[in-house]
């Protein structure tokens, strides 16, 4: 079984779109990363998995229809956004009191285990932390649930460096595993390059790209073409070509590696690259912020 | 792989399988508690409204032994009894005028606040039910409140009962009259009986019609739950110069006298009697428990659709 699979998802809000149609099969043990601009659909895509939005057209994740059955769901889903959503008036105590009594796997001890290692008082209030402590304590609170998929919506928005790093060092090192599915969306997508197993470009509700990151690497090449070679680089219909420090840098789909290193230095573009090469290069780009989201 | 490790595996798989051990029971226990840690003004206020009652009364028990003279020489034994049970009457009042307000802005607030913090996000990413979110937050005005309520006017009125037994007996005047008059432990049952059936009962569809706006509104609940009302009632006086709604209001307000006999009177006067009988046949109270379902399913609902507000 998927952990996630959906077939011609879509959401119209008003006379907006917000998703036109995601296919999407997402198998467990994976981590995806949904990239897009502002208003490209990724929270609402995240929305219909967690059950918070209804949609049109089939969406299973972990078996289960997420609009009907949003609460056993949840047993197995576990879910952080960039929004401060921990209610500000909770204390610590208060919210693994809460956590222990309605949710069936929330390991305490875990959970404790993991906030003594960090500032996170027992008795402080949410609103009393900072930014980073309130993400950590949701953290511990995720890990100690348990759960098969944790989705997780721009996490590390506002966190400093430190934070971001030690953030998705303890998901890969005290979560992940091949019983677990990760699925995130971020704007930090150079840190989460060598993280991610699966990639997907949203753009206007569309899938603009979807592969493994094994795909990724084998068919997008980023070249520092020869002056020389410039012709012939051209000639292989490059997706973009840019100016570095007055050298010409092509990138390529699906030429051969072997191929694209005889024309100059070759290697495995960063996503942002690609993602600026294939979302902004699109008619209409760029477009309004602001899209319900 | 080895053998080893696919039964690992699959003693993983099957741990992992584990339906859901939590009972609903316990998840409604454990979201009330979270309403509760939320909304201390539920238990604050009433405690905090009786304590002021209480040193007011204390200061003017000095005078007690006075106007207990004063009542004995009164031969009308109603007007003898008003005399000696005003002050719990009011302490009574007092208490179930702060429950109610208490109550009416709890609501307001219910199903408003979490969205407009977001924090519905968090919510709903537990497993728990629109339908237990919302009955449990139902419950606070229908079930803790007036029981809270009762339980500290009970403690208050024990004691200012006892407070004044011992300003008379330190002046010398023997208590029995008081104790006679008030008849405390009746006071009390009547005063649990009166909040089960008007606080809880016939004002639920009230309670229910807050819970419904706070699920509702995307800005001003306390506006949109009072406003459209009176706003129909005053259309309907100018349109049909009628005020069928109004009184139709204002029976849901004053009504359930059904509960008791005696119309009109304070449900502590010795004089009433209980007709719960009476009460659970009156059609009024089964159309009221209707309506409340009917908003509180409405309730349900909106919360399922409604995400946090401004997204």
């Amino acid at each position: 079984m998927a952990c996630i699979e959906a077939h011609g998802l879509r959401k119209v809000f008003g006379s907006i779109t917000a998703l036109d149609g995601i296919d999407l099969r997402l198998e467990t043990g994976r981590i995806l990363g949904i990239i897009g601009p502002n208003g490209a659909g990724k929270t609402t895509v995240l929305n219909a998995m967690l059950g918070l939005t209804s949609y049109e057209g089939e969406l299973r994740v972990l078996g289960r229809n997420p609009w009907t059955e949003r609460d056993r769901l949840m047993c197995d889903v576990c879910y952080m956004a960039d929004i401060a959503v921990l209610p500000r008036w909770i204390r610590t105590s208060q919210l693994l009191d809460y956590a222990a009594g309605v949710h069936p796997r929330f390991n305490r001890a875990k959970a404790e285990g993991f906030l003594a290692r960090t500032a996170v008082r027992r008795e402080g209030r949410v609103r009393e932390f900072s930014k980073g402590m309130v993400t950590q304590l949701h953290l511990a609170l995720v890990m100690a649930m348990d759960a098969k998929l944790l989705v997780l919506d721009e996490p590390t928005l506002g966190l400093d460096i430190l934070f971001r790093k030690q953030f998705y060092d303890t998901l890969l090192t005290d979560y992940f595993d091949q019983t677990r599915t990760i699925v995130v969306t971020t704007h930090q997508v150079e840190e989460l390059q060598h993280v991610l197993t699966d990639l997907m470009f949203l753009d206007r509700g569309r899938i603009v790209l979807a592969c493994s990151m094994e795909e990724f690497e084998s068919r997008f090449v980023e070249v520092t073409v020869r002056p020389e070679h410039l012709e012939a680089a051209r000639a292989l219909k490059p997706v973009q070509q840019r100016q570095v420090f007055g050298r010409d840098v092509i990138l390529f789909d699906g030429v051969a590696r072997d191929h694209a290193a005889t024309l100059g230095e070759a290697r495995t573009p960063g996503i942002a690259d690609v993602f600026v090469a294939l979302v902004g290069s699109r008619p209409g780009a760029p477009r309004n912020e602001g899209a319900p989201r | 792989m080895s053998t080893e490790s696919n039964l690992a595996a699959s003693a993983l798989d099957a741990e992992m399988s584990l339906p859901a051990q939590v009972s609903e029971m316990r998840r409604l226990y454990w979201t009330l508690r979270r309403e509760l840690w939320e909304s201390r003004s539920i238990y604050m206020a009433p405690v905090g409204v009786s304590a002021v009652f209480l040193i007011g009364f204390a200061i003017r028990a000095a005078s007690l032994p006075e106007r207990m003279r004063v009542a004995a020489t009164l031969l009308d034994p109603t007007r003898r009894h008003a005399g000696i049970a005003l002050p719990y009457d009011i302490a009574a009042g007092l208490l179930m005028l702060t429950g109610m307000v208490i109550a009416t802005f709890y609501c307001l607030d219910a199903l408003y606040g979490e969205r407009r913090d977001r924090s519905i996000l968090f919510w709903k990413s537990l497993p728990v039910s629109d339908l237990t979110t919302v009955l449990t937050k139902a419950a606070i005005p229908l079930v803790v409140m007036p029981l809270f309520i009762f339980a500290v006017t009970f403690v208050t009125q024990l004691i200012m009962l006892l407070l004044s037994s011992a300003v008379l007996a330190g002046s010398g005047q023997s208590p029995a009259m008081l104790w006679s008059h008030l008849s405390f432990f009746r006071m009390s049952l009547l005063l649990l009986y009166h909040l089960l059936t008007i606080h809880a009962l016939w004002h639920a569809p009230l309670y229910a019609w807050l819970l419904l706006v706070s699920a509702w509104a995307r800005r001003a609940p306390l506006l949109w739950a009072f406003l459209p009302p009176i706003a129909l009632c005053y259309l309907e006086k100018i349109a049909f110069n009628s005020t069928h709604l109004l009184s139709l209001l204002e029976y849901r307000l004053q009504g359930g006298m059904e509960a008791l006999t005696v119309e009109g009177t304070f449900p502590m006067d010795p004089m009433t009697h209980l007709t719960p009988v009476r009460f659970v046949s009156t059609p009024g109270l089964w159309i009221g428990l209707a309506i409340t379902a009917a908003f509180l399913g409405a309730a349900v609902r909106l919360r399922r659709y409604r995400g946090p507000i401004g997204y």
